[in-house]
């Protein structure tokens, strides 16, 4: 379980998260929804101490961000980035296994190789991108195997940033599929952040919406159409007039 | 009252150098903890040993030989005028090891390694390739910061010793091809006139400067702004700042030198 309690971030004047509160069962599926620059990146980075809150709580399993072991406590993550975030130096296959050659989870080469070309094959890639290096890769196999990194090491809980972002509606489809079929199979809990809505309803099991630094509204996605939030509505249904302004 | 803005002003200037100066400070002194505690990751130790010092090399070579053969000529011209031709090899000695030598090595390393350290490290940072090192369980300062600064601690000396090498020998070609020196009485006199002091003081700088260079390229790309702007500014400044910190350094451990 992950838990927020209250949590908020400002960046000089610019206050991004202002109380947000929000709950993630284990096992779940959340997704946040929320407009450009409403603080959902600095959310999630929030949850895995990459940012430090100005205030609030946020606890995963009972244990608070920063206290503790912190590798044991990112060796439960696998993160996949807006960009993917790829190694340029390193080959396809060493970005995957990044860590498994190296920290508490180190296994000999041959071995990490392996699981890195079995992860790759999982996310719909062959063996033989295994030894190219990020640059000679499109944008949509660059997110496939920033999603094999994230899941290389059999994390409990994944995160996702928008993971659609840059792609084409078909290669959006293959990813939102890919991550569903993952997070069901590998029982991890999982925490989403987007503003595509094919990828909310293919994803989330349930949903928030951020605007204003704080959570104006969850539920299950099967009740998000009809939430009756007017924040909710506005967004869904992509609409200039209401309670988000168009012009922020 | 204006000349109290303008005092309030330079205040405010000078605690943002000095805040500044002081977070560098920091920065260095926890790359060289990261580089004495373990895990250190010798791949990526050996890469920067490879991009700090070998791939260094031509461009040190190409300084430092034009630079003894042309403070040969200078010498030689200047001599001249008071009949003092025949010191070319001893003041090319020194004129290089003790001063040109560590302080060109140190540009030319400002130049290539800071500039690539600082643009590399802060494309890492806007593409979130560094989020995405903390995220599988990697230290940025000691997989990226430590090797490189152990690179530039190790390397930059051996370049310096290399440089100073260099140098004479551009200015012993320059004296014996051009000038009529003769060859034997030129080595002899720059063997006999160098002292292990003078030897010691030019690693030593070397050291410094390499230390320098490479924090300059670690800090200002860990602390990048965003976008291909933020790269930029990070890459200009590291380089700026780097060079003026050599030739600061450089003054400072004279002073210390010529006290010994």
């Amino acid at each position: 379980m992950i838990r927020m309690d209250n949590v908020h971030k400002a960046f000089g004047q610019n206050r991004v998260l202002r109380g947000l509160t929000l709950d993630v069962a284990r096992g779940s599926s959340m997704v946040i929804i929320g407009g450009s620059g409403t603080g959902k990146s600095v959310t999630l980075k929030c949850v895995l101490g990459l940012i430090e809150p100005d205030a609030g709580r946020i606890e995963v399993d009972g244990t608070p961000v920063g206290g503790g072991d912190r590798d044991a406590f990112l060796a439960r993550f696998g993160m996949l980035f807006q960009g993917a975030a790829l190694f340029d130096s390193l080959p396809v296959w060493q970005n995957v296994a990044f860590r498994l050659l190296r920290g508490s989870l180190k296994r000999p080469a041959d071995e990490a190789r392996e699981i890195a070309v079995d992860k790759l094959r999982r996310v719909g890639l062959k063996p033989d991108v295994a030894d190219r290096f990020p640059a000679e890769l499109s944008g949509g196999m660059q997110k496939r195997v920033g999603l094999a990194r994230a899941i290389a090491a059999d994390p409990e809980i994944i995160f996702f940033d928008e993971p659609t972002t840059g792609l084409d509606p078909i290669m959006a489809g293959v990813i939102n599929d890919l991550i569903r079929e993952i997070v069901v199979e590998m029982g991890a809990t999982a925490m989403t952040i987007t503003h595509d809505m094919s990828s909310v309803r293919a994803i989330a099991d349930h949903v928030a919406m951020l605007h204003d630094g704080v959570i104006q509204w969850t539920g299950p996605v099967a009740d998000m159409d009809g939430a009756h939030d007017p924040y909710v509505d506005q967004f869904i249904h992509g609409r200039a007039d209401g309670p988000i302004e168009a012009v922020r | 009252m204006i000349l109290a803005d303008l005092l309030g002003g330079l205040g405010r200037s000078v605690l943002t150098a000095l805040a500044a100066l002081g977070r560098i400070v920091i920065f260095a002194l926890s790359a060289l903890s990261h580089i004495l505690r373990p895990p250190l990751y010798p791949r990526e130790i050996g890469a920067a040993l490879l991009n700090v010092g070998w791939l260094s090399l031509p461009v040190v070579a190409l300084t430092a030989i034009f630079t003894g053969g042309a403070l040969a000529l200078q010498i030689y011209a200047g001599g001249a005028r008071f009949n003092a031709e025949a010191v070319v090899p001893q003041i090319v000695a020194i004129g290089m090891v003790r001063e040109l030598g560590p302080v060109l090595v140190g540009l030319m390393i400002a130049a290539r390694v800071t500039s690539s350290i600082a643009a590399e490290i802060a494309t890492m940072k806007v593409t979130e390739q560094i989020d995405a090192l903390v995220t599988l369980s990697t230290h940025p300062m000691k997989y990226l910061v430590a090797p490189r600064v152990l690179a530039g601690l190790i390397t930059v000396p051996l370049l310096v010793g290399i440089g100073d090498i260099i140098g004479i020998a551009g200015g012993y070609t320059v004296a014996v091809r051009t000038l009529g020196f003769n060859a034997a009485a030129y080595l002899q006199n720059t063997v006999n006139f160098l002292e292990l002091h003078d030897i010691i003081s030019s690693l030593a700088k070397g050291a410094a400067f390499g230390f320098v260079a490479s924090v300059m390229g670690c800090y200002f790309g860990m602390h990048s702004g965003r976008g291909a702007q933020g790269v930029g500014r990070a890459t200009k400044t590291s380089v700026e700042a780097a060079a003026v910190l050599i030739l600061a350094a450089n003054f400072v451990l004279t002073g210390v030198f010529f006290t010994l």
